[in-house]
């Protein structure tokens, strides 16, 4: 392989990479700030002590991912510049306003409310402090506002033209840029993504502890809470999901085909390939499980209409079809799956069982990583699923990357992967640690407290209990 | 189509992003270099919680210069980030422990001490890396067609150490002013001690900076030798010399927030003198600020949303740090 195409490949890697672990910590945060924010707003509200002590519980959990989600992202905003340089050059004009706007309009609102929100709960009164609680949610909601709006022109660019300098640069208004065809779909699908994710993670918690017999109010009413989310907001999704793929097919039909696995055209009644081996290279999906028609059914809404197949465009115009294809699946398979549990605890809600039917548990607990893993399989079809363009039609991933010796991404590569797998690693088993605990069930914890040693826990003017139970609560719990 | 005025307010913009970063991420990073020196115990945990509430924020104007520069001056974003790789990335690496080790050293008391050690490697390393970007900048980078020509270790010189070694000292400085400022009982007095040592190790660094400077690069010496450079270059380090004398009598008398604002003075003169060898190239020698600015188009555009926000963010900053005033009392905010 030639020494600019490795580079090329690590540096692609080195993306994929450091994206798809920023992306886990945000598709949490987005959900869990909000989250938090409700269940302050009902403490105020009802004066229930119950959510105040989830509301601590959550915000030590939501400290740690924030923390996590900040440092991996400051490494994105840089690689775009060390690893991506021609493509800063000429998209930068258009792109980095709407960066800049989101480090303006949401990075420093988390960033400075966050101290009052973890810290202040003595310091300001529970009114301001709720504000802060809100401000943050509201910061990771703008954030993924711009930050989408980018991703989302990168894929159906509009509203620009190219300079003499080969720079792309605005033309009919910033509107067309910021909000481009795809954008809204995508920031909708994305957002319900993370609220979905944050749900299943929460009614995990509430039905592992269940599960443990720790049938506490806070773990009740945390695994009902989740379980009203999923079961209102997965079949949202999934409608979202379809209405997103249509506006594909309008916008980025090559990208569709690869996820459908249609090599070839169909003149009507395309099929829909439910699973299969694609084949990039005989062009044709192996052993595949097809159903006549319903492609077209899906994706035009009448059964007898054509599809375009990837054999429209040349080979190097072609994206991967293997990769999509299978994150694809994987993304709606899990929608449906959480649908499901979504539909089984209305089942239990209204026979009065939704505390008590273990294998409700046990489901809502295997599905409590299922929200990562769709977030991430949903943006590599996303992402992938553009190739071989950086920009959809005007710059190619190829013509993108630096100048940069091949060595020098290898070597950073390598030092990005050990360093997140290990310093993200501790910072998962710490949230599991947190996790395994049970939110603290009454006030009288207050007394047993230990005398802590001099300084602050995170969230510590807010705490309750200290990080290790006491022997009472461990009585109470099991 | 670029504007001459809109470019010279952007690069007014990114200069003075820029430094609020220095100085506010200075504290935290040299807090972070003097852990190490801090007893385990009370006065690690207190240092610490003087700027748990205030480091995420403090950062954040990093991630704005990064932004800024891509927005308003993309060839310079897509020129200078190759051209630093190693030290940029080196940077990345270590604020990623630094910043983990807020929470994870209270959440794992057993690996208290590794993340502790974290917290100090994190914060040394991102302060060498950005003190050799800065020096590595100033010396030149090599540019040929709107990219990056050189090779991957250009940046590595001895005057880019010597930049490295002069940040981690005056970062160490802004740190122990924070902490006379914040703090009490013996991490005060501690505090005290390292800044009187430290200023006048500042001093000898800047002098170093200062006196390598002209001979990296032709035009740093006809800018400060020649009229009408010589006008600031006369008053300069008596000005410096002044901001730390005053420090270090201020010091010596007991005052604990007059200090900090020295060390403020003394930092915001050095960061002046760098302006006025950079001006108006962004990337010295090869780029000006004209030749790397994005389209009026990009830069009005953002300039409207920064006039509006900065003020407010500015507010709510001066709020959040106006909360946690005064000193960190041993217990921690209850
Ligand atoms: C859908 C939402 C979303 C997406 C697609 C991304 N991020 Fe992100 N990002 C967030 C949502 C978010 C957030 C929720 O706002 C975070 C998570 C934790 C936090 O501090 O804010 C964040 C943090 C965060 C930070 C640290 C902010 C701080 O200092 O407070 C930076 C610099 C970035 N991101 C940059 C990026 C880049 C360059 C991305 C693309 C390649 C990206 N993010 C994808
Ligand atoms: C957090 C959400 C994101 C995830 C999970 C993600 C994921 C990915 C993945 C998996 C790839 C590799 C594709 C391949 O190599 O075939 C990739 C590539 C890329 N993405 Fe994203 N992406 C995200 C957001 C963004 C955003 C917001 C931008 C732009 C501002 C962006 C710009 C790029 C670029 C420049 C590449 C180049 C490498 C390539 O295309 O191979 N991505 N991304
Ligand atoms: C079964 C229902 C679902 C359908 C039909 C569906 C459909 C889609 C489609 C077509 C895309 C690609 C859009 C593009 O062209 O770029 C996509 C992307 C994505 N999906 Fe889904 N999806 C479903 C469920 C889910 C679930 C349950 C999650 C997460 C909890 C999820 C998260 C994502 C994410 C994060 C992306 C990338 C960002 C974007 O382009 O919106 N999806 N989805």
């Amino acid at each position: 392989m030639a020494e600019t195409e490795l580079a090329l490949l690590l540096a692609r890697m080195q993306f994929a990479f450091t994206v798809s672990f920023h992306f886990i910590f945000p598709s949490f945060t987005i959900g869990l700030a909000s989250y938090l924010a409700v269940l302050e707003g009902l403490w105020l509200k009802t004066g229930n002590d119950v959510y105040l002590r989830l509301f601590k519980y959550w915000l030590k959990i939501f400290s740690l991912v924030f923390g996590m989600g900040v440092v991996s992202g400051i490494v994105m905003s840089y690689q775009f510049g060390t690893n991506w340089a021609i493509f800063s050059d000429r998209a930068g004009p258009i792109i980095g306003p709407l960066m800049a706007y989101e480090v303006l309009t949401a990075f420093f609102l988390e960033a400075g409310f966050l101290g009052v929100m973890m810290f202040g709960m003595d310091k300001v009164g529970k009114k301001l402090h709720f504000t802060a609680t809100v401000m943050v949610a509201i910061g990771t909601a703008i954030s993924a506002f711009w930050i989408l709006s980018v991703n989302s022109w990168m894929q159906t660019p509009t509203g620009f033209t190219t300079n003499e300098v080969g720079q792309y640069v605005v033309d009919g208004g910033w509107w067309d840029v910021v909000f481009n065809p795809s954008f809204p779909y995508r920031l909708v699908h994305t957002v319900i993504a993370a609220y979905l994710t944050t749900a299943l993670v929460v009614g995990g918690v509430g039905a592992w502890h269940l599960l443990k017999g720790r049938d506490l109010p806070g773990v009740k009413k945390m695994f009902s809470m989740a379980m009203w989310m999923a079961a209102i907001v997965a079949p949202i999704q999934i409608f979202a999901g379809d209405m997103h793929g249509l506006n594909t097919l309008e916008h980025q039909p090559m990208k569709i085909a690869a996820m459908e696995g249609h090599f070839e055209s169909y003149e009507r009644a395309a099929p829909l390939i439910l699973f299969g081996i694609p084949d990039s290279e005989e062009e044709e999906v192996h052993y595949q499980v097809a159903i006549p028609g319903l492609g077209s059914l899906i994706l035009r809404h009448d059964i007898d209409a054509g599809l375009d197949g990837l054999d429209t465009v040349a080979r190097e115009d072609r994206p991967p079809v293997g990769i999509v294809f299978w994150s694809f699946r994987i993304m709606v398979g899990l929608g449906f799956l959480m649908a499901g549990l979504g539909l089984l605890s209305l089942l239990a809600r209204w026979r009065g069982k939704l505390y008590d039917w273990r294998w409700l548990h046990r489901f809502a607990l295997a599905m409590s990583p299922a929200g990562f893993v769709a977030v991430i399989a949903g943006w590599i079809t996303t992402e992938v699923g553009r190739q071989p363009w950086v920009v959809y039609g005007h710059m190619r991933t190829s013509e993108a990357v630096s100048a940069i010796d091949a060595p020098a991404v290898g070597t950073s590569l390598l030092a990005f992967v050990v360093i997140y797998f290990a310093v993200f690693g501790a910072g998962t088993l710490y949230i599991l640690k947190l996790m395994s605990k049970p939110p603290a069930h009454s006030d009288s914890e207050l007394g047993d407290m230990p005398v802590r040693a001099a300084g602050i826990t995170p969230a510590a003017g807010l705490e309750l209990e200290d990080g290790n139970p006491s022997p009472d609560q461990e009585e109470g719990a099991t | 189509m670029s504007d001459p005025i809109v470019t010279i307010i952007w690069a007014a913009i990114i200069a003075i992003g820029i430094a609020a970063y220095v100085v506010m991420d200075g504290f935290d990073l040299g807090i972070g270099i003097l852990f190490p020196h801090l007893n385990v115990g009370p006065e690690r945990d207190m240092a610490m919680n003087s700027i748990a509430p205030v480091w995420d924020g403090n950062e954040t104007w990093l991630v704005l210069g990064g932004g800024g520069l891509l927005a308003a001056f993309p060839l310079a974003y897509a020129v200078i980030l190759p051209a630093l790789y190693a030290p940029l990335i080196a940077m990345l690496l270590g604020l990623i422990f630094r910043g983990v080790a807020f929470e994870f050293r209270w959440r794992d008391p057993g690996h208290r001490r590794f993340w502790d050690f974290g917290f100090f490697a994190g914060s040394l390393i991102a302060t060498l890396a950005q003190g050799i970007t800065l020096g590595a900048l100033l010396q030149g980078i090599e540019v040929q067609d709107r990219a990056y020509a050189g090779g991957w270790w250009d940046w590595l010189t001895p005057f880019s150490l010597l930049c490295g070694a002069g940040l981690v000292v005056g970062y160490r400085l802004l740190g122990a002013c924070w902490l006379v400022m914040k703090t009490t009982g013996t991490l005060h007095v501690k505090a005290r001690r390292f800044a009187k040592w430290l200023t006048p190790f500042t001093l000898f660094m800047i002098g170093a900076v200062s006196l390598a400077t002209p001979y990296v690069e032709e035009q740093y010496f006809t800018r400060w030798f020649e009229w009408p450079g010589l006008a600031v270059t006369i008053p300069m380090p008596l000005l410096v010399l002044g901001a730390a004398y005053m420090l270090w009598r201020d010091l010596e008398s007991g005052y604990d927030y007059r200090p900090f604002v020295w060390a403020l003075g003394l930092f915001l003169l050095s960061m002046i003198g760098l302006g006025i060898s950079m001006w108006p190239d962004v990337v010295p020698g090869s780029i000006s600020i004209y030749e790397a600015a994005a389209p009026r188009e990009s830069q009005i555009f953002m300039l409207v949303g920064a006039v509006i926000l900065v003020p407010v963010i500015l507010g709510y900053t001066a709020w959040a740090y106006w909360v946690f005033r005064g000193k960190v009392d041993e217990t921690g905010y209850h």
